[in-house]
């Protein structure tokens, strides 16, 4: 039974931009979506149409069972969490706590009992009196959080609510956000572009980009399974190189020469038959794998350590005819007793032929052997 | 929503209409009032009678020139103190901002009453003669400008590391007066203009000082033609309105990008 | 202590600062304010304090009870508190009409422009512009009569009065208020109308618990402001009234050309009740400012 349902939703801005378009999407109750995207995707957009910030071209918006969509904001019970925290600079934390309550009319005895709850909630008991001002960041966000959970809204909405913050408290706070969220049970929409934060938190995610929606999963499916060539660069990093088919229906390809399968057939090679194939660094081994595995030999070029993992970067060959020579980088976890191979020194990789996928046609130049995604 | 928005729309006539119609009767009044009991045909009379009076050019110019003597006195002044405050002595600013600010709490008419009970005797009788009340009216307008000249210098010069300038020039062997003419001058250029046209807007309109001083500067010209004439006051003040109109719309084309909104006080 | 231990230790500060040379660099600029801004203010101190021969004496303080010099002081002050109430009010409107009031966004810049300039178009140009609209024979004036048939100076209206003065004043009041709030209104910033939204206010109730609280220091401010503009304007009261209207500055100036009060030190003193009420309007605005700027952040 889904609580909050939004139906080909749509924005379009005057002077023909297309802000959002065709978005469809079912959430039941308590559980926590995040929306997941590059800046101008049509995230925040569609979050604001859910709060009643924006009007929707087309489409509906329904919160258990009633339709939300022309609703005036300040009618709809949802409580919006702001990238800037928007706490009122002229009230105590106790008053923007309130707030919600007070407009609702609540006596002053209820909303000091409900505020002191919520302050324990978010750990800063005691610090009723202080004004935003006198606040760190991370506590800022706190009260916002707290306020929003205030009115008890029917859905809660975070919009990048955690990315003026340090990477410190930004793993510290979320993890907060979501004890909360779980221990309350209240339906969220959480917007971020930080992908890690979109896996490590949601129930699902719905991978956005210029105003569509790319794919709708679990984290593991998103990460796993992608199904556009968006959301698998987007989503983790990822090996890209060069292929030549040599049997499209079986999967066949060949990446200088040598040979590897995928499992599923090739439908979009380019003119010249060759296509990007793309693999996870981290389904890459060291070594000749198990049976059926794709085998690659090359050259390490160089070894990066980065504390928990080791990054090797291998050339396939020399290059052909003014290319550059393909380029993958496996991680393998450090332990003590790892025997790397030198810079320089032959070596084979290996991985499943499901860890490999087709991206669509080959593209030249410095990107066909560029990693996507972030490079830590 | 439709209604406040049309409560905006009313509020912004209103203030259109205050604003608008002052000026239109003095425009009218300038083509020689023809809705007036005397229903005269429109006429460009009263300007070529303005624009062909000696006492206006004169008195113009006269004003003119105390603006532009008092922009450089003040800019002498002020220029190398907000400079030398910025570097040196930090913790002078507020005194200094505070000395700026005293013209403010000190009116025209209070400085010049002051002015001329100090100046008018022994043993600095500025007013007993011509040169002197002019050096009287120039530091009353240099004294007038401080606060407006002082924000757009000290402006000006935060947005350049004067601190990195002086070094560099002092150890390719220049003086201070190079470092200061040279080397800060130029690139607080944009900041001094709009300085300049606020305190040229001031002296050019100013009336009480230059009345008392005894100066024959634009106000008290003014003034008089507005006691004595009917139409060519109206004249006058549309002239003059539009060059102030100029030189505000030349203050913000230069000064685009910099932050000097400062609240300019004229003659009151 | 050892000499070795002495050599070992690091290079001693200065136990007394050397003389602030740098001080001298304020000098010029000091001098000139001292003699053009200071003394004479001094001058006015000292002799508000001597009375016709010489001596030092309050008495000049105490005449400021004359009924004609509490006159002038209640009409200023009455003239001031009108005009900076009616100017602060109307002008916070205007402001917030062409920043958020979904008006063209072409004029918020032509207002701001404009303010820059009637800001300034102050003293004997704007008693003119008034008198060639609203006098006995004002453009305005004869458009209501002959057109719609009201005559206002039947009525008993003169432009040449208290309540004329103020209806003037309005034109430099109004871009002052408009020129320092229009930053303060900007400050506003969306997120905390949509968040008061968001919390279930309704528009007066945000305008009544976070715009206007937030606004007020500002508003309080600039009407103090304001207030000391009034008080302190001169020119214009001079030439729309021929300098006849009793407020502060008219009776300095009437005093100035010839000693109407009899008593010099009379005259200094009204001129230093002045000042007090002037450095008391800055001192209130620069605190209220204060108090707006911490919310700033």
């Amino acid at each position: 039974m889904s609580f909050l349902r939004l139906t080909g939703v749509q924005k379009h801005f005057p002077g023909g931009v297309v802000a959002v378009e065709g978005f469809d999407l079912e959430a039941v109750r308590g559980e926590f979506v995040s929306f997941l995207g590059p800046s101008g995707c049509g995230k925040t957009t569609t979050l604001r149409m859910i709060a009643g910030f924006e009007k929707p071209t087309a489409g509906t918006i329904v919160v258990d069972g009633k339709d939300l969509t022309y609703t005036s904001p300040n009618q709809r019970n949802v409580g919006m969490v702001f990238q800037s925290y928007a706490l009122f600079p002229n009230m105590t934390v106790a008053g923007n706590i309130g707030f919600g309550l007070k407009v609702r009319k609540q006596s002053k005895a209820a909303i000091d009992r409900r505020v002191g709850e919520l302050l324990e909630l978010i750990h800063l008991e005691g610090r009723g009196d202080r004004f935003p001002y006198q606040l760190s960041g991370g506590q800022q966000q706190r009260v916002a959080l707290a306020r929003a959970l205030a009115i008890e809204p029917q859905v809660l909405l975070l919009d990048e609510p955690l990315s003026a913050l340090d990477a410190k408290i930004r793993i510290v706070l979320r993890k907060e956000i979501r004890a909360i969220q779980r221990q309350l049970g209240i339906t969220t929409v959480y917007v971020t572009h930080d992908q890690e934060e979109a896996l490590s938190l949601s129930d699902r995610v719905v991978v956005m980009s210029e105003g569509h929606i790319e794919q709708i999963g679990t984290p593991s499916e998103i990460y796993n399974f992608p199904s556009t060539a968006f959301v698998a660069s987007f989503v983790g990093t990822l090996n890209l190189v060069n292929a030549r088919v040599i049997d499209a229906g079986a999967g066949r390809l060949s990446i200088e020469g040598q040979e590897v399968r995928t499992t599923k057939a090739v439908t979009d090679a380019g003119a010249d038959g060759r296509v990007t194939l793309a693999v996870r660094p981290e389904g890459i081994s060291l070594g000749e794998g198990g049976e059926g595995s794709n085998r690659l030999r090359g050259t390490v070029d160089d070894i990066n350590f980065l504390g928990s993992i080791v990054r090797i970067r291998l050339r396939l060959g020399e290059g052909t005819s003014g290319e550059p020579p393909a380029v993958v980088a496996l991680d393998t976890f450090n332990e003590p007793h790892l025997r790397l191979p030198a810079v320089g020194e032959q070596a084979t990789i290996s991985f499943p032929t499901e860890a490999c996928f087709v991206l669509g046609a080959a593209r030249d130049g410095a990107l066909a052997s560029a990693e996507a995604g972030a490079e830590v | 929503m439709r209604l406040t928005r049309l409560w905006w729309w009313i509020v912004f006539i209103v203030g259109f209409l205050y604003f608008f119609l002052p000026l239109l009767g003095t425009f009218e009044f300038s083509l020689g009032h023809p809705i007036g009991p005397v229903r005269a045909t429109p006429t460009l009379d009263y300007y070529a009678s303005v624009v062909g009076s000696t006492a206006f050019w004169s008195s113009l110019g006269y004003s003119f020139i105390i603006g532009v003597i008092t922009i450089v006195v003040s800019i002498g002044l002020i220029m190398p103190t907000a400079f030398w405050v910025r570097l040196r002595i930090p913790r002078a600013r507020p005194f200094v901002e505070f000395v700026t600010l005293l013209p403010f709490v000190i009116p025209p008419i209070v400085l010049v009453f002051g002015l001329i009970s100090t100046y008018s005797h022994p043993p600095f009788p500025f007013t007993y003669t011509d040169i002197g009340s002019t050096a009287l009216l120039v530091a009353a307008y240099v004294v007038l400008s401080f606060p407006y000249m002082y924000r757009a210098v000290d402006t000006g010069l935060q947005a350049i590391d004067i601190r990195s300038l002086t070094e560099a020039a002092q150890s390719m062997g220049a003086g201070w007066t190079r470092i200061l003419l040279q080397v800060i001058l130029p690139n607080v250029r944009v900041a001094l203009l709009s300085g300049a046209f606020l305190t040229l807007a001031i002296v050019i309109g100013e009336f009480t000082i230059a009345t008392f001083l005894a100066r024959p500067a634009f106000g008290p010209y003014l003034s008089l033609l507005g006691q004595t004439k009917a139409y060519e006051p109206a004249a006058v003040s549309i002239i003059s309105f539009g060059l102030t109109w100029l030189a505000m719309i030349l203050i913000a084309y230069i000064g685009r990008g910099s932050r000097t909104r400062v609240a300019v006080t004229g003659a009151r | 202590m050892t000499v070795a231990a002495l050599r070992g230790a690091p290079e001693a500060r200065p136990a007394r600062r050397r003389f602030g040379w740098t001080w001298l660099g304020l000098v010029p600029f000091l001098i000139f304010a001292t003699a053009f801004l200071i003394v004479p203010t001094l001058y006015l101190v000292v002799g508000s304090f001597k009375n016709a021969a010489g001596e030092y004496t309050l008495q000049n303080y105490a005449d400021l009870s004359q009924p004609e010099i509490t006159n002038a002081y209640l009409t200023s002050i009455e003239i001031s508190l009108v005009t900076a109430v009616l100017g602060g009010v109307f002008g916070f409107l205007l402001a917030y009409a062409v920043i958020s009031g979904g008006l063209p966004g072409r004029f918020r810049a032509g207002l701001l422009t404009f303010s820059g300039v009637a800001s300034n178009f102050a003293g004997v140009p704007l008693a003119l512009a008034f008198v060639f609209t609203l006098g006995r024979l004002g453009f305005l004036t004869i458009f209501l009569r002959d057109i719609l048939g009201i005559d206002i100076y039947d009525n008993g209206f003169t432009i040449y009065s208290k309540l004329g003065l103020e209806i003037v004043y309005l034109y430099f009041q109004f871009p002052l208020m408009v020129l320092i709030m229009a930053p303060a209104i900007d400050g506003l910033r969306q997120e905390w109308r949509e968040a008061s939204e968001n919390m279930g206010a309704s528009s007066a109730q945000y305008w009544r618990y976070v715009a206007l609280p937030i606004l007020m220091p500002s508003i309080l401010g600039t009407m103090i402001l304001l207030f000391g503009n009034s008080f302190g304007a001169q020119a214009t009261a001079y030439q729309l009234t021929g300098g006849t209207l009793n407020i502060v500055t008219l009776l300095i100036s009437r005093q100035m050309r010839g000693d109407v009060l009899n008593n010099v030190g009379l005259g200094y003193a009204i001129a230093m009740g002045m000042v007090a009420i002037m450095a008391g309007t800055i001192l209130i605005y620069v605190w209220l400012q204060r108090r707006a700027a911490r919310w700033q952040r």
